[in-house]
């Protein structure tokens, strides 16, 4: 069960309201937020528009506004909202005594656009 | 009621009784024996090992035994009889420390073996200690027990102070015990919010302003590097990480708990977080059950009673032939602090299709926010109010469709099992006209009706005709309804909102915060009422701003209400890399600075340099990570940040001026520094651009800028509202000076009248055309004083703004802005390597 997820370190190192990135070499930078209500996502790095860093957003609710165009993306699907449309893949997360961890085949699985 | 039993170990049992060794004298243990009795009373001989020596108590009421509400004997929950009574052997002050699975016996600290046929582990769990220099120290006590609330009477009983470590539900019971005993409290939280678990931002913020108001000291944020000791080794206070010290008499550590598994490892059971059981609360050891905080269950542990109460039920059915299966709890909390009001429960993190439904009510202090999913409720926080708690957490559990009663959900199980509201407006008609519809205001139905009637067609004309709604708006829906009613479609649409999360446009935002001394984003919020949890990307940095505006030096600037680049102070670029602008003084540069910008150009690959229109160099293409170096090494040579991302003063454009030029009729370059040294850093409703001319000739292009000044032989003309952007825009020509001083003042005092008149997000050309040059120039000139005032006002609010911010993150602050959390890096044969960032 362990090995399937990638543990990625505490939680605490994510700000609520903020986001920090996952490199991941050969595959797509992953963007993992904590919002204010304190959940936890992981999604690929791009806005579906036009590949914005979405980990540089503003965090509101369970949404995250790109940085480069202001679409809104929800951070639970993936999906744009509103009138745009397109989705960014997401990535499963799991907490567990305070980590955070990634399901391994998501991560190493998710190949650049 | 049961057949005699003897109490002597292993004798004279009946024959048909199971030995059942309970290790736990705490609520789970007597709890599965009680539902055991209930069930079957003669089938098990029972023996409980306690290692608190004293009879079983309810350990969720120490709380008020801390404050003084409640003696130990009111929260015993069995008393000797009991065990007495019911035949079991209590063992009590001799802890259990080794299982032999194999002989089927415990043995106890004082060497006493107890065989048996069921075993039940009931350990609970360890209050977590954090491993920091002084966490041994006499005087650190955790909340756990009886005798750690004895420790912390002791210390109440000498006065002094407390630091208590950890906002959650325990650290703030033990903090309000302490402060009822008469000690000075700070509380230490690791995170931005209290209880940050059980609540979101915006009933966070209203339980510390509470705390705050009983006298208690609540530092957020806040990591503990260290404990500190008195000479003779006793507490004597804590440092922060950020270098703080709070002395203090006491240090209640409470930040967590960990499942007790210690005795259940040692035995070689399958332990994960906690003792991994199944749904019938059985190990992987069929003879030995598990149950309450030492267990985990379907991958969760739970830190609260109520579960526990859940798995003894299952515990009991298996044991006694008849198993139903636990499956798992949805759980809520309320916080023990007498006077706060305070429940959450279930999952308020939305998602897809997940709809908030908020109701804000600042004159009582109310917060309720409902969570709705598919017609089902997901998730509730009430603050101030939580009398509807377990009415939302049974339509929770019960997963029960609440379309028929959606309207009225909000306002609680009375007003929504009434029925009679599914249309609002009939519910508003049905008032009479006495009804007070504003309460700030004391504006009856009857006198908003008489407002419409005479020609208010919306509610910004109510609101500003009456005064009904223009308070704290929460009487808003009631006016719509009332305008719905009396006007049918003739209803005008208001004036824009701030955004959806409000019914507030910008201008009553700033009054309000003004009037209502609103400091900080989630006051806002409650105060007037917003619709949403904690705002959007619109209203997030419009309020940072308006916030930072009015309480200069006092305002804690707000970085995640920051767009990118004001976060960044640098600009995204389409690719996600950075631009670096770094500032040129009235656009005068000199060997070392341009030395400086080559190498970091050649030092970090950037692709391209540019001479901006702003007479200074944008260096592109650095990374995020590498901000920060490339800031330092500008800084070395005596740069700062330039601010071309930001919302503030962009640049001072300047042309020579009589120091070079012909035509030059003063010192143009010169004003043009000194304006850009007063002026640099600070924050405003939108870029401001500024330029100097040294003559009419204008080769700095002053009359497109925002400020403009042209020079004349006779002195200073000062222009306003230019703008070369989209819609190109001469300025206005505002006033004529003779000096520079006078032209300095003056640019202060407009860029301040701008700062606290504008909109967020509303250059100086909009906002001109807007408000009237008219009321601009009586904004400045009506009164004697009113430049002298204002330019002190911007010189007093920019004594907190030039400090560099390109520096402060050179030396490390922010720095997870700039990291990644940690590098994946696969490998082929299916092992990932993961670097982690420093």
């Amino acid at each position: 069960m362990i090995g399937d997820w990638l543990d990625i370190g505490p939680t605490d190192q994510i700000a609520p309201g903020t986001a920090r990135t996952l490199p991941v070499q050969g595959g797509a930078e992953i963007a993992i937020f904590h919002t204010l209500d304190h959940q936890f996502y992981a999604l690929v790095n791009q806005c579906p528009h036009k590949q914005g860093p979405l980990s540089q957003g503003i965090v509101h609710g369970n949404v995250v506004t790109c940085p480069l165009h202001s679409w809104n993306i929800s951070l639970k699907t993936g999906k744009a909202l509103g009138d745009d449309e397109g989705c960014v893949p997401t990535i499963p997360l799991r907490l567990d005594a305070g980590r955070l961890y990634l399901l391994r085949e998501a991560v190493v699985g998710k190949r650049a656009a | 009621m049961n057949a005699p039993m003897s109490f002597s170990e292993g004798n004279g049992q009946p024959a048909m009784a199971e030995r059942l060794v309970v290790i736990g004298n705490g609520m789970a243990g007597c709890r599965a024996v009680e539902e055991i009795l209930a069930r079957d009373p003669g089938r098990f001989a029972v023996t409980i090992f306690g290692a608190e020596p004293r009879v079983n108590y309810n350990r969720i009421m120490l709380s008020p035994v801390l404050a003084g509400e409640k003696a130990f004997e009111d929260i015993v929950i069995n008393t000797a009889d009991w065990y007495a009574d019911n035949a079991i052997t209590l063992v009590s002050g001799d802890p259990v420390v080794s299982i032999d699975r194999q002989a089927q016996t415990v043995i106890a600290r004082s060497g006493r073996a107890e065989p048996y046929d069921r075993l039940l582990i009931a350990t609970g769990s360890d209050p977590f200690i954090i491993p920091v220099p002084g966490a041994q120290l006499e005087g650190v006590v955790t909340f756990r027990d009886l005798d750690d609330v004895d420790r912390m009477l002791a210390a109440a009983e000498k006065g002094g102070s407390a630091v208590v470590i950890g906002g959650g539900l325990l650290g703030l019971e033990a903090a309000h015990g302490l402060n009822l005993r008469g000690m000075d409290v700070t509380v230490i939280h690791l995170m931005p919010t209290l209880m940050e678990r059980q609540l979101d931002e915006a009933a966070g913020w209203l339980l510390k302003a509470e705390l705050e108001r009983r006298g208690q000291v609540i530092l957020t944020g806040a990591d503990t590097q260290e404990i500190l000791a008195t000479d003779d080794g006793k507490v004597a206070g804590v440092r922060l990480k950020d270098g703080r010290e709070i002395s203090a008499d006491i240090v209640v550590m409470a930040v967590g708990i960990r499942p007790a598994t210690g005795l259940a490892k040692a035995a070689g059971l399958d332990v994960e977080r906690g003792i991994v059981v199944d749904d019938h609360m059985i190990t992987s050891d069929p003879a030995i059950m598990a149950v309450g905080e030492c267990v985990q269950h379907r991958g969760a542990c739970y830190g609260l009673v109520a579960p526990l109460w859940d798995m003894c039920r299952a515990l009991a059915d298996a044991a006694t032939g008849t198993p139903s299966g636990y499956e798992g709890s949805v759980t809520s909390t309320k916080l023990k602090v007498s006077g706060i009001d305070l429940f959450s429960a279930g999952d308020f993190s939305g998602g897809d299709g997940a709809e908030d439904i908020v109701m804000r009510d600042a004159a009582r202090g109310i917060y309720k926010r409902v969570v709705v999913k598919e017609d089902r409720v997901v998730g509730a926080v009430l603050y101030g109010d939580t009398a509807d708690g377990s009415w939302y957490f049974d339509l929770l559990k019960k997963g029960e469709d609440i379309s028929a009663i959606r309207e009225a959900l909000i306002f609680g199980q009375a007003f929504a099992s009434g029925g009679a509201l599914a249309d609002p407006n009939a519910a508003v008609a049905a008032l009479s006209d006495d009804a007070e519809i504003c309460g700030c205001n004391g504006v009856s139905k009857a006198a908003v009706v008489a407002t419409i009637n005479q020609g208010a067609c919306s509610l910004d004309a109510v609101r500003s005709q009456c005064k009904a709604s223009a308070s704290c708006g929460s009487c808003t829906g009631l006016v719509e309804s009332l305008l719905a009613i009396t006007l049918g479609g003739a209803v005008q649409a208001g004036p824009k909102t701030l955004c959806k999360c409000t019914s507030f446009g910008h201008a009553d935002v700033r009054r309000l915060i003004r009037e209502k001394q609103l400091r900080a984003i989630p006051q806002v919020m409650q105060e007037l009422h917003w619709t949403t949890p904690d705002g959007c990307a619109s209203c997030r940095p419009a309020l940072n701003y308006y916030l930072l505006c009015e309480w200069p030096g006092e305002y804690e600037d707000d970085q995640r209400s920051r767009f990118v680049n004001e976060r960044m102070h640098a600009n995204i670029q389409k690719d996600g890399t950075y631009s670096v602008v770094p500032r040129m003084w009235g656009g005068l540069t000199n060997p070392r600075e341009l030395r400086a910008i080559a190498d970091v150009v050649e030092k970090f690959n950037a692709p391209m340099v540019k001479v901006t229109g702003g007479q200074r160099l944008d260096i592109f293409g650095i990374k995020k990570e590498d901000l920060p170096a490339v800031w330092a090494d500008l800084n070395a040579a005596g740069m700062v940040s330039g601010h071309a991302y930001g919302k503030s003063l962009r640049t001072v454009k300047t042309c020579v001026g009589s120091e070079w030029c012909r035509f030059g009729t003063q010192d143009s370059t010169g004003l043009g520094v000194k304006i850009e040294r007063m002026t640099w850093g600070s924050w405003m409703p939108h870029k401001f651009k500024i330029a100097v001319s040294g003559c009419p000739r204008n080769c700095a292009e002053a009359t497109i800028k925002d400020f403009g000044v042209v020079c004349v032989d006779s002195g200073y003309e000062l222009h306003v509202g230019g703008n070369g952007g989209i819609k190109v825009r001469a300025t206005d020509l505002l006033c004529k000076v003779e000096t520079e001083a006078e032209a300095m003042d003056v640019c202060a005092a407009f860029i301040q009248l701008y700062r606290e008149d504008a909109w967020y997000l509303e250059r100086t050309a909009p906002w001109i055309e807007r408000v009237g040059l008219d009321a601009v120039k009586a904004g400045l000139f009506d009164k004697p004083d009113s430049v002298k005032r204002l330019a002190a006002k911007f010189r007093y609010s920019q004594q907190f703004m030039q400090d560099d911010p390109w520096a402060e993150r050179a030396a490390g602050r922010h720095a997870e802005l700039h990291q990644h959390l940690a590098e994946v890096r696969p490998l082929p044969a299916h092992t990932t390597s993961l670097e982690f960032a420093k």
